[in-house]
């Protein structure tokens, strides 16, 4: 029977949407169980309340940032926030220009002031250091009040012990560089010494006044060393340019100094200078040799990821960016959590108009269309909260707007497909025929509409700021799972139910009803077909051009299938459901 | 309902037909109205009123507030911020909102903890936006930019959908339309132009398109195979294409209506100014605008932009002659 086809792929299609939606939710279950995740979506800030920063970068002097160095902002700024102690903060870089940073809860001012503040990238000599990863000293070993170091003159260079006070020695002794971590400021008086950690290796420095201030370096590359016969040795480096003439002759004074204690002895802490960079120590390097041009290089147990990242951090250091705030909400969790209802209720009354509107509309299709919303509101759920889980996607306030204007949107689809059936319907076809005709039609419109809206979608997020990305994506998001639920749902569905007796017969209340169309089918169930003589009929009645349309609008197939039909009545009449496109439809002059 | 199918049956069968094609010098007219009137509204009515994100400043909105009191609010920013012009209103139920000018971020902190104290509410009932001036234009700019950015890619799409470009002109003609006539409303109301209303606007392109696009697929459907036809002329298949679609127009209109009206009654009466309200205004008048646009604006377009082709005036001429042989023929069989 020609009828087994479409059915079983009808049901096959079903069955395979009823597979990925039970996948998708064993993976959403899988992930709650293991406590990666939550069943509820991760919510925005605008829902959750917490505090939103747009930042715009602002480069002293010159004027644009590329996005590498807008990279190294982002990293730089998550790092201070990171260090600072604000869970849960996000970070992140928008359209190439902004930095959007959101956290729960409310920052501080000095938090505020942090993350604003510029990168802070010096050279301070080293004065004293542990050496290994160090915590802080037990308060029973500590150095008593009287045996504290008390300066004997004025430091005369950067790397003098004098600078170490009683203060600075108690602060020394009490900082902790390995975890768990002293907070120490992230700005300093680039006059006075420090106290830093490397964080890397958690090794501990007492660190003298700035003699190198960021500003003065140039470049920073990074390579394989050049070796003393200028081969090429396999040791990455780190090269570093200095502004002349300033920088360099600076850097030449330093070197001088330093170089002379590493002639001397080749493990004095205080031959080596270190590189910071926010008051941490990112490296400290000896000086093996007297910098007289400005250009000199760094070599140590690098790898080229280790001497890429800290040429990119001397670079960035050498570019002051400070950042502006363009934008700062704080939402309290009360409107957060109001809007977030309000959004949910005005959701639900907006799909029970829908529904009862269908329902009046399309009578027991509309259950159809109903399901449907169902179905593609269960997939975009599941697809938020894995996207939640995977990619830390967050619904916000407008991406619920936007799902609720979806509603209408998805509806849509089904109202294009079931209109398209119903003109079959008046085209005299019988419901099995009319679905297939009309989806064929349908079809395409649906593609063709949609394809719009995932090109607005697409356009919107790609181009967009701010809080349109979040409703770009969901109206995108949407827009998918629609195509979904028409192709995989709404039709095998249609195509089921038209076999069905209350649709297939045109129950008065199916919404397909034919007599209610106007339309005198082909088929009337029972074997019965129309005959050549109600053909007649029908041309010269009130229908007439109705059944004209339908005419005109046979294929030669269908043409030639009717003639058949009307030879053999009485046998199967279910092959009126040809394919039909209009390019094949013939003027039937 | 059973007369709204019998509607649309004759619609579908011709038997009744309104004549939005035919009558296009009226409805191009109306739209023209309607098109200059929303230019000189805003014009005349000193412009549009933005909302803080264009203007830069601050805004605070307090929940659960004890008293409605407005002075309170007033008050309380005057001592935060000397010289600082608060503006104070009840936007919804036990909902305030302070717009201030622009006040440094920091001051904004300030400003929003004296509110906190004066309204008697806690550090979660209320919500601070501080907004540095050039904000709004960067969303202003980046949507524009994605507007011409669809638009061209949109034109483009349907030029290689419909293999033609007329229909891509006669749809972004219609498009513009439903753009220029939303934001009139919105000028002539005097509502506040908020990123959220932008958001709403880009919304509508799409869904302005979106709806053009079903009506002209049953429009290309229509008119395949034209040349060979003796039936309808060009214009009267096209017209037909539109009174076949007008069902599922008024239908679409209604289903995209419902849950945006939702949001708009929500927005507007429970929760007062903000991202809800914003949205689904912009949206609200642009859906109904792009239907009627369609119908009157974008199909009645294209039939023009085409109908003088030589084949298909010829055609159109054909038809004509074959009526008037058909004619002849009743008349002598009578």
């Amino acid at each position: 029977m020609a009828r087994t086809g479409p059915t079983s792929t009808a049901r096959r299609t079903l069955l395979w949407l009823a597979a990925i939606i039970i996948a998708c939710t064993l993976a959403v279950g899988g992930g709650v169980l293991a406590g990666a995740t939550t069943w509820a979506p991760k919510l925005g800030l605008d829902l959750e309340g917490g505090t939103q920063m747009i930042l715009a970068p602002k480069v002293e002097g010159a004027g644009n940032i590329t996005s590498e160095q807008l990279d190294q902002a982002v990293s730089i700024i998550r790092q201070r926030v990171d260090g600072s102690g604000v869970s849960e903060a996000q970070i992140s870089t928008e359209g190439g220009r902004n930095v959007v940073v959101s956290m729960p809860g409310k920052p501080t001012d000095e938090e505020r002031d942090l993350i604003k503040a510029s990168a802070n990238m010096s050279f301070r000599p080293v004065i004293a250091t542990t050496g290994v990863a160090s915590g802080a000293v037990a308060e029973a070993d500590r150095t008593a009040e009287a045996n504290l170091p008390v300066p004997t003159a004025a430091p005369v260079d950067a790397s003098d012990i004098n600078w170490v006070d009683a203060a600075l020695f108690k602060e020394f002794e009490a900082t902790s560089c390995i975890a768990p971590l002293t907070d120490r400021p992230t700005t300093s008086d680039p006059a006075k010494p420090i106290v830093s950690c490397e964080p890397e290796t958690g090794v501990k420095y007492i660190l003298g006044p700035v003699e190198i201030p960021g500003k003065w370096i140039k470049n920073a590359t990074y390579g394989l060393a050049a070796g003393a016969n200028g081969a090429t040795t396999n040791q990455w480096s780190v090269n570093l340019t200095l502004e002349k003439p300033e920088g360099a002759d600076a850097f030449k004074a330093v070197t001088q100094r330093l170089n002379s204690k590493y002639l001397i002895n080749a493990n004095d802490p205080q031959a080596r200078f270190a590189i910071v960079l926010d008051d941490s120590v990112i490296s400290a390097p000896s000086s093996m040799a007297v910098i007289t041009d400005g250009q000199s290089s760094i070599t140590g147990q690098f790898t080229e990821a280790s001497a890429k990242s800290l040429a990119d951090k001397l670079k960035f250091g050498s570019l002051p960016i400070s950042f502006e705030i363009q934008s700062e909400v704080q939402i309290s969790a009360t409107l957060g959590l109001q809007q977030l209802e309000m959004g949910l209720l005005a959701g639900l009354i907006g799909l029970l108009l829908v529904v009862v509107y269908s329902l009046f509309q399309y009578r027991a299709l509309g259950i159809v269309t109903i399901l449907s919303l169902v179905i593609a509101g269960v997939l975009t759920y599941l697809a938020i909260v894995l996207l939640g889980w995977a990619e830390n996607y967050r619904l916000s306030l407008a991406g619920v707007a936007g799902i609720i204007v979806a509603i209408g949107q998805t509806a849509d689809s089904f109202i294009v497909y079931f209109e398209r059936v119903r003109d079959e319907l008046r085209d005299g076809r019988g419901l099995v025929a009319a679905v297939e005709n009309g989806w064929g039609r349908a079809k395409r419109t649906i593609l063709a509409s949609k394809a719009v809206n995932i090109l607005a979608s697409l356009v919107l997020y790609f181009v967009s700021v701010g809080s349109v990305k979040g409703f770009a994506f969901t109206l995108g998001l949407t827009a998918v799972a629609d195509l979904i639920v028409v192709f995989m749902f709404t039709h095998p569905t249609l195509q089921l139910l038209a076999r069905t007796k209350f649709f297939g017969e045109g129950h008065a209340f199916s919404g397909l009803d034919p007599k209610q169309l106007g339309a005198i089918p082909l088929y009337r169930g029972a074997g019965r077909l129309r005959t050549q003589q109600e053909t007649l009929e029908v041309v010269k009645g009130k229908n007439a051009r109705a059944a004209g349309e339908a005419e005109r609008r046979q294929t030669i197939a269908e043409r030639r299938l009717a003639a058949k039909e009307s030879q053999m009545a009485g046998t199967s009449a279910a092959k009126a459901a040809q394919p039909e496109s209009s390019d094949d439809s013939k003027e039937n002059n | 309902m059973k007369s709204f199918a019998t509607f649309g049956n004759e619609l579908y069968t011709g038997e009744r037909s309104y004549e939005f094609v035919g009558k296009r010098k009226v409805w191009f007219g109306i739209m023209g109205i309607l098109v200059l009137l929303s230019i000189l509204f805003p014009l005349l009515g000193g412009g549009f009123n933005f909302g803080i994100d264009f203007r830069g400043g601050s805004q605070f909105t307090i929940s659960d507030v004890a008293h409605k009191d407005v002075s309170i609010g007033e008050k309380a920013v005057e001592a935060a911020a000397p010289g600082t012009v608060a503006v104070v209103t009840n936007i919804a139920g036990m909902t305030m909102q302070v717009q201030t000018d622009r006040l440094s971020d920091n001051d904004t902190l300030k400003v929003k903890d004296a509110l906190k104290e004066a309204y008697g509410v806690t550090e979660d009932h209320i919500t601070s936006t501080y907004v540095g001036p050039s904000w709004g234009q960067d969303v202003s700019r980046q949507a524009i930019i994605g507007f011409i950015v669809f638009v061209l890619l949109a034109t483009v799409l349907m030029a290689l959908y419909f293999r033609t470009w007329r229909m891509s002109i006669a749809a972004v003609v219609g498009l513009l339309v439903v753009m220029v006539v939303t934001a009139g409303v919105y000028g002539a109301s005097n509502f506040e132009v908020t990123p959220s209303a932008i958001i709403g606007f880009l919304t509508i392109l799409s869904y302005s398109l979106y709806d053009t696009v079903v009506v002209f697929d049953k429009i290309r459907e229509n008119t395949a195979d034209i040349t060979k036809s003796t039936r309808r002329t060009f214009a009267e298949e096209v017209n037909l294409a539109v009174n076949q679609t007008l069902v599922r127009s008024i239908n679409t209109m209604m289903v995209a209506v419902l849950p945006v009206g939702s949001i708009l009654f929500i927005g507007a009466l429970l929760l007062g100014a903000g991202t809800l309200r914003d949205l689904s205004l912009a949206l609200f008048i642009g859906i109904i605008v792009s239907t009627f646009s369609t119908i009157f604006v974008a199909a009645p377009l294209y039939s023009w932009l085409r109908e003088r082709e030589p084949e298909l005036a010829a055609q159109a001429k054909k038809v004509r002659q074959h009526r008037a042989t058909a004619a002849a023929a009743t008349a002598d069989a009578v």
